[in-house]
């Protein structure tokens, strides 16, 4: 079963982020990059299902040249090879500019299965897979909780809102979003990262893969949010805080 | 130039962020100056009663279950013979199964999970939110319409929707059944609650930030001092460290308790939407420009691990 993962390097979370001069995005310089959270989980669950049923998973990732180093880890935990559509500008997509390519990077390596995070940490569309799956003429499942392999086909396991849950059949080739926190991620061993260093990373540019499209929506502005509701904030040593909050709760909101 | 809102159900009970759309389509088409149809896939049932030019039914065999091939063709069908400006959706699970298909088959961008909007000079913008809720962003459409965008749960106010009685049609959309690719079995859920966080008066509840299953006793020990029921974030019942039936969020629980106290919880939208119509909301985080502040009434910037304990203490001795 050959498997690709969609990954995507984002910011780590925590980190502080301040708006650019031009404010149309975040000032990149001192942060440092991690992969996105959710892609954590399809990596896992690609992994997973590969030492279950035999076969490959191929990490592919879109972004700047630091992404390299997101791919790495990726190989490390034991994805076989990976692809990189290097590009330094992908700010300038939209999600369906950027899902073009990687349908691009994906179609002459005809997978049975593809599976993306649930959405980014940074962006937050939460639409790559789908897109992706349109794009490729793909049956397609989101939020998914399990994942078992039958002859030519899938069962999975959706989850929906208010406790609600659905397994659903269907034919492969097909995408998948997989859930956060479904499982617990590995870490990737000496052995592992050592092993890492051999194995192949494809790069790609956008140039190369030959799309070039208006974008759709444009991101006009990037800003800090206006407080809707001012809390107040109670610093010092604990003790302080914690006494100062208890009269607020006692005297003014009067919940206690 | 009209505007189209889709409303949904599962099983049968109207998601509420439908009528929150409504709400949305109502005003943007109202600063627009444009007309607004609705539409849902089963019987109008309340959506008539609200106000609309028009209120379609889709019916057809093929959607009585869902799945993303069957809807997102029958929604382009009506979207293709009706040409709004605009299609908005509610930010549900079900709407990002389809909706990024639907807008990609026609060739455009879905604007998803948009919390709210302005129209200047007859430019309609939309807000989103970036890194979990700490950064803002415009977003705008390029090119012709139709355009399309998602709601989130929160973002407009269903008590805001104009009422009246709407015509209802029905539209048939042209599916065949081997456009459908997926299998859907039936829905179930896992287990009764057992807990009803709905009911208690003051919850606790406790995120990524008590970083080991050993540490939940620490907040354990303020429910306790508040006579608080605990409740968690998501990760924290991922990793089995409380069972899934304290989860407050998105795909947990929505409470609206007399005090919400959010010990180590960032505060991702997932999360917020599940407590923030809480009456009173306390904070307490060791970083400040945690999106967990914005809704919070009360707050304490610092190390949990030692204002919790600090805080026990005084709540004891403030009962007495």
């Amino acid at each position: 079963m050959k498997i690709i993962v969609s990954i995507k390097q984002a910011p780590a979370r925590d980190s502080p982020l301040r708006i650019d001069s031009a404010g149309t995005w975040i000032n990149e310089n001192d942060l440092s990059f991690e992969i996105n959270e959710p892609d954590a989980y399809a990596l896992e669950a690609g992994l997973q299902l590969k030492e279950k049923n035999g076969g490959e998973v191929i990490a592919l990732c879109a972004g700047p040249e630091r992404a390299a180093q997101t791919i790495r880890e990726a190989l490390a935990k034991g994805a076989d090879r990976a692809i990189h559509i290097q590009e330094e500008n992908l700010q300038a997509l939209d999600p369906l500019g950027v899902a073009r390519l990687m349908a691009k990077a994906i179609e002459p390596e005809k997978p049975d299965l593809i599976l993306t995070g649930l959405q980014s940490d940074d962006l937050g569309y939460g639409q790559t897979g789908v897109i992706l799956a349109e794009l490729l003429g793909l049956p397609h499942a989101t939020i998914i909780m399990q994942v078992e392999v039958k002859d030519g086909s899938i069962l999975v396991k959706r989850e929906l809102e208010d406790g609600w849950f659905q397994h659903v059949e269907m034919p492969l080739p097909a995408l998948l979003t997989i859930q956060s926190g479904i499982s617990k991620l590995r870490y990737a061993t000496l052995m592992g990262i050592k092993k890492a260093k051999t194995k192949e990373i494809k790069k790609l540019t956008a140039a190369e893969l030959g799309v070039a499209v208006e974008p759709a929506i444009k991101v006009s502005r990037v800003y800090i949010p206006s407080r809707t509701k001012q809390a107040q904030i109670f610093d010092g040593a604990p003790q302080e805080a914690a006494a100062k909050l208890v009269e607020k709760l006692k005297f003014e909101a009067r919940v206690l | 130039m009209s505007i189209l809102v889709v409303a949904e159900q599962l099983v049968g009970v109207w998601n509420r962020v439908s009528w929150e759309a409504v709400a949305a389509a109502q005003q943007i088409g109202k600063e627009l100056g444009a007309p607004v149809e609705a539409v849902v896939v089963g019987k109008a049932g309340d959506l008539a009663g609200k106000q609309f030019e028009k209120v379609y039914e889709i019916e057809h065999s093929l959607v009585e279950k869902y799945t993303p091939d069957g809807y997102s063709k029958a929604l382009r069908q009506l979207i293709e013979k009706r040409a709004p400006y605009l299609t908005i959706f509610p930010h549900t699970y079900q709407v990002r199964d389809y909706g990024p298909k639907l807008a990609t088959s026609l060739g455009r961008v879905l604007v998803s999970d948009a919390v709210g909007h302005r129209v200047e000079e007859g430019r309609l913008t939309f807000v989103r939110q970036l890194f979990q809720g700490k950064i803002s962003c415009d977003v705008e459409f390029v090119g012709e319409p139709p355009y399309f965008a998602s709601i989130q749960a929160g973002a407009y106010r269903a008590d805001q929707i104009q009422v009246g009685t709407s015509p209802v049609e029905t539209f048939a959309p042209d599916i065949s059944a081997s456009d459908i690719r997926t299998k859907p079995l039936d829905l179930f859920r896992e287990s009764e609650r057992a807990v009803d966080l709905t009911a208690a008066a003051i919850i606790v509840s406790v995120g990524r930030g008590i970083k080991e299953a050993e540490n939940i006793p620490i907040v354990q020990k303020l429910a306790d001092a508040l006579g608080a029921e605990l409740a968690a974030s998501r990760p924290i019942c991922d990793n089995g460290w409380l069972p899934m039936e304290r989860q407050v969020g998105s795909s947990g629980q929505t409470v609206a308790p007399k005090m919400y106290v959010a010990v180590g919880i960032s505060g991702a939208i997932q999360h917020l939407v599940g407590m923030k119509a809480s009456k009173v909301i306390v904070a307490i985080n060791k970083d400040p420009e945690a999106p967990i502040f914005e809704v919070a009434d009360y707050g304490i910037v610092g190390d949990l691990f030692q204002v919790v304990p600090a805080l026990v203490e005084a709540i004891k001795k403030a009962k007495g």
